[in-house]
């Protein structure tokens, strides 16, 4: 008999009970399947009633996020042989609210993502006949880091100040948020910051750091909030000057 | 025509974990944050120490070396090994942080993280040279 692994799935079915519990299935082991591929065979072979999210499978939808093992992951990119030899716990996104099994409700994040205006912002357009808006290589590095966020929400689940203060903005929001003001040719930065200065912004971050642990698009979320903080401070500091805006 | 119906929005039967108390204990990381967070405490502590030394310098030598005897005691030399240690946690971690708050452009291009930190560390020596050398001429 070929080897098998476990994964222990965290179930919860609104309509029999009232808390989560954990369900076994024994799957295949094979070197080049991740806990999705797991997930996936459960679904196919022993329980059709396993609710999870996913898509792509490659690490570029971002709708596969789970706990592994406490740990927030993208489930297409946590293969099994890095968790032997098991058991393999799966659990939804950690401080979401669950819907079922492993899926969670994530319209909190979408409304604050879009409070930070994460589009290019321009006080006035420019006609069609002054051509595209052109950038540099350097430019284009100003803020393509922030650009590979795939809002997959694993920074969401390590962030603890999350748990603890659900209204914070969070940490990819903010990411891109710093996407669009690290951009040259947006011009959003001051409303931005309005936002992000406020009591759910960029103050109520302790820089835990563990959201850009978690990223696994390597955006550094952690960085962009401190940034921000520096950005806010100067600001703060040029309205108390006499000469200072405002 | 009758007035519109009115109806609610369907809402799914969440499930929301509570966040325990001890969360700072399920994860290494988290701990060492919270440690860190600690550390604060023993910058200010330090700060005070230091503060107190200024004062007695400016009282006078008789002050001073009051000060000092009691700062030779063995509950005072334990409470700053332990002020040190908080203090060498805090300025490494907070240090090697910097780059991540420091995106510095020069040229268009990013400062490497190495020399900012670096910068961070060598300001941090000339500065503590620099009191090193005020308090020994004392």
């Amino acid at each position: 008999m070929s080897a098998t692994v476990t994964l222990e799935v965290a179930r919860y079915r609104p309509e029999q009970e009232s808390e989560p519990t954990f369900q076994s299935y024994e799957v295949p082991l094979r070197n080049d399947w991740v806990v999705l591929d797991a997930l996936n065979y459960a679904k196919d072979n022993l329980d059709g009633t396993l609710s999870y999210r996913w898509s792509c499978r490659m690490g570029v939808c971002g709708s596969c996020g789970m706990m592994v093992n406490g740990e927030p992951k993208l489930t297409c990119a946590a293969f099994l042989t890095d968790y032997l030899p098991g058991p393999i716990r799966v659990e939804p996104l950690r401080f979401f609210p669950v819907v079922r099994d492993l899926v969670v409700d994530i319209s909190d994040f979408m409304s604050k993502l879009k409070k930070v205006k994460p589009w290019i912002v321009r006080r006035q357009e420019r006609a069609l006949s002054e051509g595209e808006y052109r950038q540099t290589p350097d430019q284009l590095d100003a803020y393509k880091q922030y650009s590979m966020c795939i809002n997959c929400l694993l920074c969401y689940s390590a962030c603890p100040i999350i748990g603890l203060e659900p209204s914070f903005i969070g940490p990819a929001a903010i990411a891109l948020a710093r996407r669009y003001d690290q951009d040259n040719r947006d011009q959003g930065a001051g409303e931005r910051l309005d936002i992000l200065s406020g009591h759910d912004g960029i103050w109520q971050c302790t820089f835990v750091g563990e959201c850009s642990e978690a990223c696994p698009k390597s955006v550094d979320p952690a960085g962009a909030i401190q940034q921000y903080k520096l950005t806010g401070a100067f600001d703060w500091f040029r309205t108390l000057l006499p000469w200072g805006e405002r | 025509m009758s007035a519109p119906s009115s109806y609610t929005l369907h809402h799914p039967k969440w499930f929301r974990h509570r966040v325990s108390v001890f969360w700072w204990l399920q994860k290494r990381s988290y701990t060492v944050f919270v440690l860190r967070e600690l550390t604060s405490v023993f910058v200010a502590l330090f700060a005070a120490f230091t503060l107190w030394q200024i004062r007695s310098a400016a009282a006078g030598e008789e002050a001073y070396a009051g000060l000092m005897a009691r700062l030779g005691t063995p509950a005072f030399v334990v409470l700053n090994v332990v002020a040190l240690a908080f203090l060498l946690f805090h300025s490494i971690t907070w240090f090697n942080l910097a780059p991540k708050a420091m995106a510095v452009r020069l040229g268009g291009k990013r400062v490497p993280d190495l020399v900012i930190a670096g910068s961070n560390y060598v300001a941090w020596l000339v500065l503590s040279a620099a009191v090193a050398f005020i308090l020994l001429a004392l």
